[in-house]
């Protein structure tokens, strides 16, 4: 037995007068007529947050949340309701409501709960915990003092730790039974300068499955900090980004926000069931130039978006989606998967127990390729060089996706010259990775910051990629 | 479930007491002063996608939060459990956090004479007994219009009746509580239209506080299809500088942006664009914008703010003129101006209509871009720079030629506001923020 069963039980059942023995007298509750498939998903989150600004602590918070979910699957249907009160009877009323979707068919016997095996990925202690008040407290303020005296241009800085000690078990009719504890924190540092009546920002963290000790070593909280600042001065000088198709290199790391929009929302396993997505109906053609292999890998130790086990009990894996530009393979929850007559590929992921889940990315990267980056910025004219990228978004129906440059600079005769201001960039997912026509040998997984959002739900996801060349996409700067 | 009949205007009194009993815990814990919101909500969710039931989903949420002082040094915390321990505990964490948060001058609840002394009845509170099999009838109907308005709509993304109801209370240690419940509902629909081998997808929707008061089911599917379908062919146009007009649907997001430009917690953060431009003409002399908390039904109707004082109408831009920020207690001490009332945000506002209809501002017009779609969160609000990926129509001659995508708009928001020629008679009204299209004289179009 998973040596986490015990204390996630203890945890989330034992206050309710509940054991691991009851789960399939629960279970029962949903196994009605018609009930194809149907799982319970108990959840207790604690988070916190503490934030600096004017270089004083203004503010910290806690938020305890804690319910169950309950969901009962008829063919495609699907019920859903959750309570706050894990006991017994508001069980009864949410499984009630929820199987009310299947009206007649088979009944599903209750498989006795068997544990999933799984490998787990990052420690189990609360990082709540793993530092005292004092020090966080202390932590914020050394920061925020030693970054003040990197520059004399700097007008603000805000400072912000978050922390969450999740424990998670879901139990389903098909006799999956898994318990999770999932740990995750953030450090963040957002710098505004000044400088001859001009400002602007920057901000950089970081963070991950792990404790805060995390942002101690090797001083990262401190090179956060640093980041931020250098990304706001190099903004000051920026210049109006230019207008039109240009030739764009893509940094390491970050920038892998490209992927998760231009191709990883696509791939999602829901989508393509639906024939929504305008990578629907085409595994085993080219969707990509051949330099491109991409992934999603929820096996990453202690990575932002990583899990040891999904949000439907599944163990996550790497799932090759695409290699040498050929479509592989779809992201999949359970759902998609039973009805697409495939295997769940551990991407079943849901923001909390008053949520459904769905198919989700986890770490989504692109694999390295053969190019020295330098070269890679060597063989463009003129074009964009993007250092750093904000935020995206796609629709993958037409498969449009954007993403902003919060650090970019032009490239002029092969060489890295001005920067411009933030830009938005706009293309067509298949479209323009038909166009990646170099792909560096610096394969850079992000800081840990990314937060991906669909149908109204966040979870913590992670990108990467090396460094890249797509021959045109749109820049909309107003320059010429 | 078992308590539905807590929410609504009967239960009120006993959320109200269950605000004074945390705020009596907070008090019996040692803090100084203490505010305390407690929530009760409970909703239905159908969605339907061809022609089948896809999802039924029954929300109940319940929670409370607080945030207590030691003097000038603040924490707070949140939970969704409601037992006495629960209330224990939350306050106790709350304690820790500002027993180790810094001293902040600033810092602190309302004075008592500026709470809310009366809360008037904005008429939000009206539920919709609606059963999960009618909800499905109504989402299905919506449907089946939208399939049936075109023969390209090949498929569907999903359609949803939502309907909602909770129950609010807020309550300080200044001896402000309030409480009121309400209701909002909505039915959304999305369609896919797909011809020659392009697929595009559009939406539609309403949402409303009265069920009754939503638009027919089949007119907002069959609003759905026509855009869905008007906007197969879609391309990129060349790189241009053309006057743009902003549909209303994505006016109101103009004037969001220009609401978080002047908010107190941006202004005093120095990351606004706009700080230090109080009284300077922003907008041209015959647009006004002003703040109105109490229209009946309104989606963002409210009799106190989140500080617990009295909201009340007001311009934030008169005449062109910029003559109030958006303030809450907190912001307005750092920044030395009294509260706004603003605490939470805007309660409904409003921009001055024009007279001229959509057809009328596109002959206006004559050539550029009329933009119904934006995408990506593009805007530095420390230089007001603003770049967002963008679709819609191209128009010439004042009419509409071809669906436009893959575009990107750009410009700053502080020229942008500058240069509205005007705006349209076609308010949008699902929104917090009233206003019709507006048109804008220039901006970057990027493309091909």
């Amino acid at each position: 037995m998973s040596e986490l069963l015990l204390p996630v039980a203890e945890r989330l059942l034992a206050p309710a007068g509940l054991g691991l023995d009851d789960l399939p007298g629960l279970l029962g509750e949903l196994a009605g007529p018609g009930i194809d498939a149907a799982d319970l998903y108990f959840q207790d989150q604690v988070t916190e947050s503490w934030v600096l600004e004017d270089g004083i602590v203004k503010e910290g918070s806690f938020h305890l949340d804690r319910g169950v979910g309950v969901r009962a699957l008829a063919g495609e249907k699907t019920g859903f309701a959750y309570t706050n009160a894990i006991g017994r009877e508001p069980l009864r009323q949410a499984a009630q409501a929820a199987r009310s979707i299947a009206r007649a068919g088979q009944t599903a016997r209750v498989q006795t709960p068997a544990d999933v095996a799984f490998a787990p990925l990052y420690g189990a202690q609360n990082p709540l915990e793993g530092m005292s008040r004092e020090d966080k407290v202390a932590l914020l303020k050394r920061i925020d003092q030693a970054t003040r005296a990197l520059d004399p241009r700097i007008k603000q800085v805000t400072v912000s730790l978050a922390g969450v000690w999740d424990h998670v078990l879901v139990v389903a009719l098909d006799g999956g039974l898994a318990a999770d504890i999932r740990p995750l924190v953030r450090f963040n540092v957002s710098v505004i300068v000044e400088q001859n009546g001009r400002r602007e920002r920057g901000s950089q963290g970081g963070g991950g499955r792990t404790g805060y000790a995390f942002f101690l070593d090797d001083d990262r909280a401190m090179g956060y900090a640093r980041e931020a600042l250098r990304q706001a001065l190099v903004n000051l000088e920026a210049v109006a980004a230019p207008a039109g198709t240009l030739p764009v290199v893509l940094g390491s790391g970050w920038s892998g926000v490209l992927l998760h929009e231009a191709v990883g929302h696509g791939l999602e396993g829901d989508f393509n069931r639906k024939g929504s997505s305008a990578y629907s109906g085409r595994i085993g053609q080219s969707v990509a130039s051949p330099l491109c292999t991409i992934v999603d890998d929820g096996t990453l130790a202690d990575r932002r978006g990583s899990l040891s086990v999904d949000d439907e009990g599944t163990a996550t894996q790497c799932t090759t989606l695409i290699e040498s530009g050929v479509l592989k393979g779809y992201m999949q929850d359970k759902l998609n998967a039973r009805l697409m007559g495939v295997r769940p590929t551990g991407n079943g992921r849901r923001e909390s127990y008053a949520h459904l889940p769905m198919p989700r990315m986890t770490n989504t990267y692109m694999l390295a390729g053969q190019s020295d980056p330098a070269e890679i910025i060597a063989s463009v004219k003129k074009g964009i060089y993007c250092a750093s990228l904000g935020g995206g978004q796609v629709d993958i129906t037409s498969g449009k996706f954007v993403f902003s440059t919060s650090e970019a600079y032009l490239i002029e005769d092969g060489r890295i010259t001005a920067p411009v201001k933030g830009a938005t960039l706009i293309g067509n997912g298949p479209e323009v990775m038909t166009r990646v026509s170099m792909v560096g040998n610096d394969l850079a997984l992000d800081s840990g910051v990314g937060t991906c959002g669909k149908d109204g739900q966040s979870v913590p996801v992670g990108v990467g990629q090396p460094t890249l060349k797509l021959d045109a996409i749109t820049v909309g700067g107003t320059g010429a | 479930m078992s308590d539905v009949e807590e929410i609504g205007p009967q239960g009120l009194g006993e959320l109200k007491d269950k605000v004074a009993r945390i705020i009596e815990e907070a008090k019996r814990q040692g803090a100084t002063a203490s505010e305390v919101s407690v929530s009760l909500e409970q909703g239905l969710s159908t969605t339907v996608r061809q022609r089948e039931i896809e999802t039924v989903e029954f929300n109940r949420d319940q929670g409370f939060g607080i945030t207590l002082y030691l003097g000038q040094r603040k924490g707070s915390a949140s939970t969704s459990g409601s037992s006495e321990e629960d209330i224990r505990q939350t306050v106790a964490a709350a304690l820790a956090i500002a027993r180790h948060a810094s001293e902040d001058a600033f810092a602190g609840l309302a004075d008592a004479s500026l709470m809310a002394r009366e809360q008037p009845d904005l008429d939000l509170y009206h539920p919709w007994a609606i059963s999960p099999e009618q909800a499905i009838e109504l989402a299905l109907a919506c449907e089946a219009a939208a399939f049936e308005a075109d023969p390209r709509i090949r498929n569907a993304d999903g359609t949803s009746l939502n309907t909602h109801s909770g129950s609010r209370a807020y309550g300080n240690s200044n001896g402000f509580i309030g409480a009121y419940s309400s209701t909002r509902h909505s039915l959304s629909c999305v369609m896919i239209a797909e011809d020659q081998g392009q697929m595009q997808r559009d939406y539609f929707y309403d949402v409303s506080r009265l069920g009754d008061a939503l638009m027919a089911p089949s007119a907002i599917g069959q609003r759905a299809a026509q855009r869905a379908v008007s906007r197969l062919g879609a391309r990129p146009v060349p790189t241009c500088e053309v006057p743009v007009l902003f549909s209303a649907e994505l006016a109101t997001g103009l004037f969001g942006h220009f609401l978080a430009a002047i908010s107190g917690g941006n202004l005093y953060r120095n990351s606004s664009f706009l700080e230090g431009a109080l009284e300077q003409v922003l907008f041209p002399e015959w647009l006004s914008l002003d703040e109105r908390p109490h229209l009946p039904r309104g989606l963002a109707s409210a009799a106190y703010d989140g500080d617990g004082l009295a909201t009340y109408a007001k311009p934030f831009v008169d005449k062109g003129r910029l003559c109030s920020y958006v303030l809450s207690t907190y912001s307005g001490r750092k920044l030395g101006m009294p509260s706004t009332a603003n605490a939470g945000g805007v309660h409904n506002l409003f921009a001055t209509p024009g007279s001229e209809d959509q057809a009328a501002l596109l002959r206006r017009m004559g050539r550029g871009l009329y933009v119904t779609e934006l995408m990506g969160q593009g805007l530095n609000l420390v230089t007001g720079d603003y770049s967002r990926g963008a679709g819609g129509y191209w128009v010439e001659n004042g009419e509409i030629q071809f669906p436009v995508q893959e575009v990107t708009i750009a410009g700053n928001l502080r020229d942008m506001f500058r240069q509205i020629v005007a705006i349209g008679s076609d308010v949008e009204t699902r929104s917090s923020i009233h206003t019709g299209s507006v048109l804008i004289e220039r901006m970057t179009v990027a493309g091909s």
